[in-house]
């Protein structure tokens, strides 16, 4: 077995039981964890693919930033388990039609002879100096400028809109307003007052 | 000396490479642990001077022998384990918290083509290492099941999210003048312009340009290694010690070394980025790794001033920080950075 299947294995073998933990642990918060182990795998696994750019951006983001704010949420929640199971059987057939729906993509794109895979080039063996990141930058930002701008403004919609979801001003609370506490200087605080000693 | 180590690389057979580069992982850490040591003792002799103190002298000639008494000590203490710890996650949070610290030092280079691993992508794995720095100090807070290292697992993950914004903008703005993401390259590039034609190559290194950028950078650094001024998540008066309240012994151990050996990498990545790692100031002088040593010395010795100098930060005061001030400065100074490297004025040809 050549050393990189050996390596696919390893981490694929992590990747699914991660992802089944995920669906099966009790605790929410080690359910979350479990989903850190899972991305932290299929990154080493783009890895192998030459995608160090999407690998590293996918520790990047989902590892360093997206699961530490989930953990953030889910370790604050008290989740009654019990009122989750409720609703299995009624989401069950959704949740099936979709299973359905992966295994059927999944079948497509591992069953490729099936579908004329053959009528696309294969893609050229990276060089030396092929840098992922420089490529994908390139295509990017010329190619696909438009959808690429696109996607970005929708996120930003998103990003608002989530703001001004949950953006209440409540009348009468009393805010602290740092930038006027960091500006405040001592001559607006304390006042040196020059005395005569009192004599008795 | 590869031809040198060809009797031995014969002796290993095919599992030569992994033994190699288990040496050379082997060459990094011990004496980035022997740093972390003296770096504890070099912390407590500094802050006693601007104190007009002496610092620790018991131990050994000028106290140089502490770090090894408090390595001891720490070693022998027992490992208590709350009884209601979720005790897996306990042992893990510590371990979480000195991996990534240790396998950021996998792609810095300490002087040209010394480097464990020279990756193209090496900006970019340690943006995504160093954000995983995080995960040690939530989880030891949570598997504590107590209520301070909670709180102080809460504050960690907001102010480390923050700051690494700030932090991954200013980084942008390196590459984009470097236009390469790989930090053997990010340091040849600083070593050419006008001035170092001059022989004052110390004035063509990046921290006169993108000179926001390095204050942001040495700043941010500070607040998501945790250190005073910024070190709310474990501000003894508030949270006792934040996350680590429940450890003893070794496991504690482990997070002070998590910390301290970010501090190094934070200061290294600092002199790599900003003040031209390895190259000499001056022309007359040679390049060398002594130069990258002290340039990392140096912000080391920044990370002590400020700590000597500064009260602690109020919380929301660093929240602010973060989001309202380095965030829009960092995103005005990329735009900036890009419209000067196209403009007619730009001084990266």
């Amino acid at each position: 077995m050549e050393f990189k299947t050996f390596v696919f294995y390893f981490l694929a073998v992590i990747l699914v039981f991660a992802a089944l933990r995920v669906i099966t642990a009790r605790n929410p918060v080690q359910a979350a964890l479990y989903l850190v182990l899972a991305f932290f795998n299929a990154a080493g696994i783009w890895l192998l693919l030459h995608a160090e750019f999407l690998a590293i951006t996918l520790v990047m983001v989902y590892v360093g930033a997206v699961m530490v704010l989930f953990l953030f949420v889910v370790m604050m929640l008290d989740i009654n388990m019990e009122r989750v199971r409720q609703g299995f059987w009624s989401y069950l057939p959704v949740g099936a039609l979709i299973g359905v729906l992966l295994v059927i993509e999944m079948a497509m794109v591992l069953g490729g002879q099936y579908f004329s895979l053959e009528a696309m080039p294969m893609p050229p063996e990276p060089q030396a100096a092929y840098s992922n990141t420089r490529e994908l930058g390139r295509v990017l930002y010329t190619d696909y400028v438009y959808p690429f701008e696109l996607a970005s403004l929708v996120l930003l919609i998103a990003m608002v809109a989530a703001v001004s979801l949950t953006l209440r001003k409540r009348k009468g609370t009393k805010y602290i307003d740092p930038a006027l506490q960091v500006a405040v200087k001592r001559e607006g605080r304390v006042e040196l007052v020059k005395m005569q000693a009192e004599k008795e | 000396m590869e031809a040198m180590l060809q009797p031995v690389a014969d002796l290993f057979g095919p599992i030569w490479p992994a033994v190699w580069t288990l040496v050379k992982i082997v060459a990094i850490i011990a004496p980035l642990m022997i740093c972390v040591a003296y770096l504890t003792l070099a912390e407590r002799k500094v802050i006693g001077f601007m104190q007009v103190r002496i610092g620790p002298n018991r131990v050994g000639p000028f106290g140089l022998l502490q770090p090894i008494a408090d390595g001891m000590k720490l070693l022998f203490k027992e490992i208590i384990v709350p009884s209601g710890a979720s005790k897996g996650l306990f042992i893990l949070g510590p371990i979480l918290a000195i991996a990534p610290s240790l396998a950021a030092w996998a792609v810095i280079p300490f002087d040209d083509g010394l480097v464990l691993a020279n990756v193209n992508a090496g900006l970019l794995f340690l943006l995504a290492i160093t954000s995983m720095e995080v995960y040690g100090v939530i989880v030891a807070g949570w598997a504590s099941n107590s209520k301070y290292p909670f709180l102080g697992s809460m504050r960690a993950a907001a102010q480390m999210v923050s700051y690494e914004v700030s932090m991954g903008f200013a980084l942008i703005c390196v590459l984009l003048i470097s236009a390469s993401l790989n930090l053997s390259d990010i340091v040849t590039s600083q070593g050419s312009g006008m001035f170092h034609d001059m022989g004052l190559s110390v004035l063509s290194w990046n921290w006169i340009p993108l000179f926001p950028m390095f204050v942001v950078y040495v700043i941010s650094g500070i607040a998501e290694t945790n250190r005073a001024p910024f070190d709310v998540v474990e501000g003894e008066a508030e949270v006792v010690a934040g996350h680590m309240v429940e450890y003893s012994g070794m496991a504690f151990a482990l997070f002070f070394l998590a910390e301290y050996a970010n501090m190094i990498l934070v200061s290294i990545l600092t002199s790599i980025l900003f003040l031209g790692g390895w190259l000499s100031p001056v022309g007359f002088l040679p390049d060398g790794f002594h130069w990258l040593a002290l340039k990392t010395a140096f912000i080391l010795f920044l990370f002590l001033w400020a700590r000597a100098t500064f009260p602690r930060f109020r919380y929301d005061h660093i929240m602010r920080l973060g989001w309202k001030v380095f965030i829009p400065v960092t995103l005005v100074w990329v735009v900036v950075v890009a419209v000067w490297m196209m403009s007619p004025l730009s001084i990266w040809k």
